[in-house]
């Protein structure tokens, strides 16, 4: 119990939203709903919610990187399109037998940190900051896409994988679970639904510990004062370097987990508008904090989808729409506009509100 | 082929690279120069320049006359714009960029829904000439030949007129430009619509030569973006050798291994050049100066 209660509570602190029982009986009773939502729907529609879920570790990258500490990355997609093509390369060399995707997955993930790594060392020890770290990335990210746009021909192929140009890889194998009665081959139904889930959980509550930490608070006092964090004795490039690079990681995970669900990655999922989304996600929820960028993302994609269904062409206007009005009337994000619209005939103004 | 047109060529691809890297360049390094602002948004404007350019050329208009209304309707968004949503978001850089992308999205979408996903372009005027034994486009030579009349006409600009005075004070220490009666809103209002009709010219200038997508400003905002990186925040001190510089690295990677190598290359230089000198070529030459 004492354990129990010690794990709790490296999971709050004054980094996150939430705390004490009843959020943690929310959580749960939320956690309950997920699992048990397969019982109630059909594969097909699971299958899509798994699609939404794939997106939501790129999100929480990006609200590390971003909301904590205080560096605009447009470099998300590129790391997520790296470790996609990663996985479609090693799988289609290697095939799916004896859990080689799982290893595929870390190892395209490891990838894509390492790319970011590489890049962040430069970008982050040589003090590039601001609006130039945002647009640094962003060039990156299109030329990452223009590369892979190209690469039609068949001179462009890693061992018999073909890059395949504009109109990108397909055919990998899903994720498969080595088991000792026949393999579990992940097709974009109840199983990946319960997997992904899984690992949902996982990087929230790893997210939670992770920011409430020292590290964490650090970061933070990165973003609210770099100088003063730097005079404090901190080397702010490091905690700077180990952000981007966790993040990263995290688009990767996101990367791989999509080429996996769909069997299928193209250089436009590393484009201009791909790249447009993340941010919309983030900055629309909330993205000074994990779980309202958890419950913004879900809500942006599902309000996405639904538009799509009506009218593809308009949706990505107002996406745009949305995200400027947010960035003009609710900087802090949605979330936290609502709940202050909420909160405000009982609570009394505190000093430095926005 | 002897020294003579070895030494054309190369002056020719140099010329090409620099015009187009000053040209994108330009309207992004004033608003930056300025406000300390990126706006994401540019890649929009040039295609605004270029659509309202050639749709004027196709209504009858000489390409001149299309090309300046082309520059002067993306001045007038560029406007609007900053009426309506840059303005409240001086203090907040980073938001800006965020709001611009919004914008960008909103822009490129909507005019794929109003005007479809092509438009009819115009011919590259004035023909092409032969230098030995190879075919050289004389519009390009004209554009090279646009891109000093633009930085020629910014120095002026700022250098000798009242606009540029207030300009560059309000650049210097804004609140005591202010106190000392300078209208800095104004000011900033219009070096907002500046850039943006300095990417509207670019656009106009460029139209003849592409062709016309919703999505062509991304064929700009790669290079924009490295040149105001390199060049640091001053435009004749920064952009310009910034530009010439960069045009170097182009001209040479894209005749020996293609455009996407050039792009690359530019790449590579940038992470380069930020590594040692943080503050891009301009902080580096006013350091030196001061």
């Amino acid at each position: 119990m004492n354990a129990l209660s010690r794990f709790f509570r490296r999971l709050e602190g004054p980094q996150t939203l939430g705390r004490g029982p009843a959020f943690w009986i929310g959580f749960l009773v939320v956690l309950i709903g997920a699992c048990l939502y397969p019982q109630f729907s059909d594969g097909y529609t699971v299958g899509n919610t798994v699609y939404f879920f794939t997106w939501i570790f790129m999100a929480l990258g990006l609200s590390l990187i971003w909301g904590y500490g205080g560096s605009l990355s447009f470099g998300q997609t590129a790391f997520f399109g790296l470790a996609g093509y990663g996985y479609g390369i090693l799988t289609i060399n290697f095939g799916a037998a004896y859990g080689f995707t799982l290893v595929a997955l870390v190892l395209a993930v490891a990838f894509a940190a390492l790319f970011a790594a590489l890049l962040g060392y430069f970008l982050f020890f040589g003090r590039i900051s601001g609006v130039f770290l945002g647009i640094v990335t962003l060039s990156i990210t299109l030329v990452l896409e223009r590369f892979m746009a190209q690469t039609a021909g068949p001179e462009w192929r890693i061992g018999s994988a073909r890059l395949n140009g504009f109109n990108g890889m397909s055919g990998m194998p899903p994720l498969t679970i080595p088991w000792p009665g026949g393999d579990i081959v992940l097709f974009p139904d109840i199983g990946l639904y319960y997997v992904v889930l899984g690992l949902l959980v996982l990087v929230y509550l790893g997210l939670r510990i992770l920011v409430n930490s020292s590290f964490g608070n650090i970061l933070v006092a990165i973003r609210e004062n770099p100088e003063r964090a730097e005079m404090l004795g901190y080397d702010i490039r490091k905690y700077q370097l180990g952000t981007f690079v966790i993040g990263a990681a995290l688009a990767g995970l996101s990367g791989v987990l999509y080429t996996s669900w769909g069997q299928y990655i193209t250089p436009s999922s590393m484009g201009m508008t791909a790249a447009a989304l993340p941010i919309v996600w983030v900055a629309v929820g909330g993205r000074s904090d994990i779980t309202t960028t958890l419950v913004g993302t879900l809500t942006v994609l599902a309000v996405f989808q639904m538009l799509t269904i009506y009218g593809s062409q308009y949706a990505l206007v107002v996406m745009g729409a949305l995200l400027v009005l947010t960035v003009l009337l609710a900087p802090r994000g949605l979330v936290f506009a609502l709940a202050r619209l909420l909160s405000r005939p009982f609570a009394r103004r505190q000093p430095g509100d926005l | 082929m002897d020294v003579a047109t070895l030494a054309f060529s190369a002056f020719y691809q140099f010329g090409d690279a620099f015009a187009f890297l000053v040209l994108s360049a330009c309207g992004l390094a004033v608003i930056f120069g300025m406000m300390g602002v990126i706006n994401l948004a540019h890649g929009e404007f040039i295609m605004c320049g270029a659509y309202v350019t050639v749709s004027a050329a196709h209504a009858g208009l000489p390409l001149p006359v299309a090309i300046l209304i082309g520059s002067l309707v993306a001045a007038m968004v560029g406007a609007l714009v900053e009426l309506v949503v840059i303005r409240h978001l001086y203090d907040r850089p980073l938001d800006t960029i965020v709001a611009t992308w919004g914008l960008s999205l909103i822009f490129t979408q909507g005019t794929l829904i109003l005007l479809g996903s092509t438009m009819a372009g115009i011919g590259t005027p004035f023909g092409s000439f032969q230098v030995g034994g190879y075919s050289y486009s004389a519009y390009r030579l004209m554009l090279f030949a646009a891109a000093i009349v633009v930085l020629v006409a910014l120095y002026a600009l700022f250098n000798w007129t009242r606009f540029g005075v207030m300009a560059r004070a309000t650049i210097q220490v804004p609140h005591m430009a202010a106190a000392l009666g300078i209208d800095t809103r104004r000011v900033y209002s219009l070096t907002f619509a500046l850039g943006a009709g300095l990417a509207g010219l670019a656009g106009g200038l460029y139209a003849p030569t592409m062709t016309l997508v919703p999505t062509m400003g991304t064929t700009f905002i790669m290079e924009a973006f490295v040149t105001v990186v390199v060049g640091g925040a001053d435009v004749f001190l920064g952009t310009a050798p910034a530009a010439a510089l960069l045009a170097v690295v182009k001209a040479t990677l894209t005749s020996w291994y293609g455009q996407l190598f050039g792009q690359i290359g530019l790449l590579v230089a940038v992470i380069v050049v930020i590594r040692v000198l943080p503050r891009g070529i301009s902080g580096f030459l006013l350091r030196e100066r001061g």
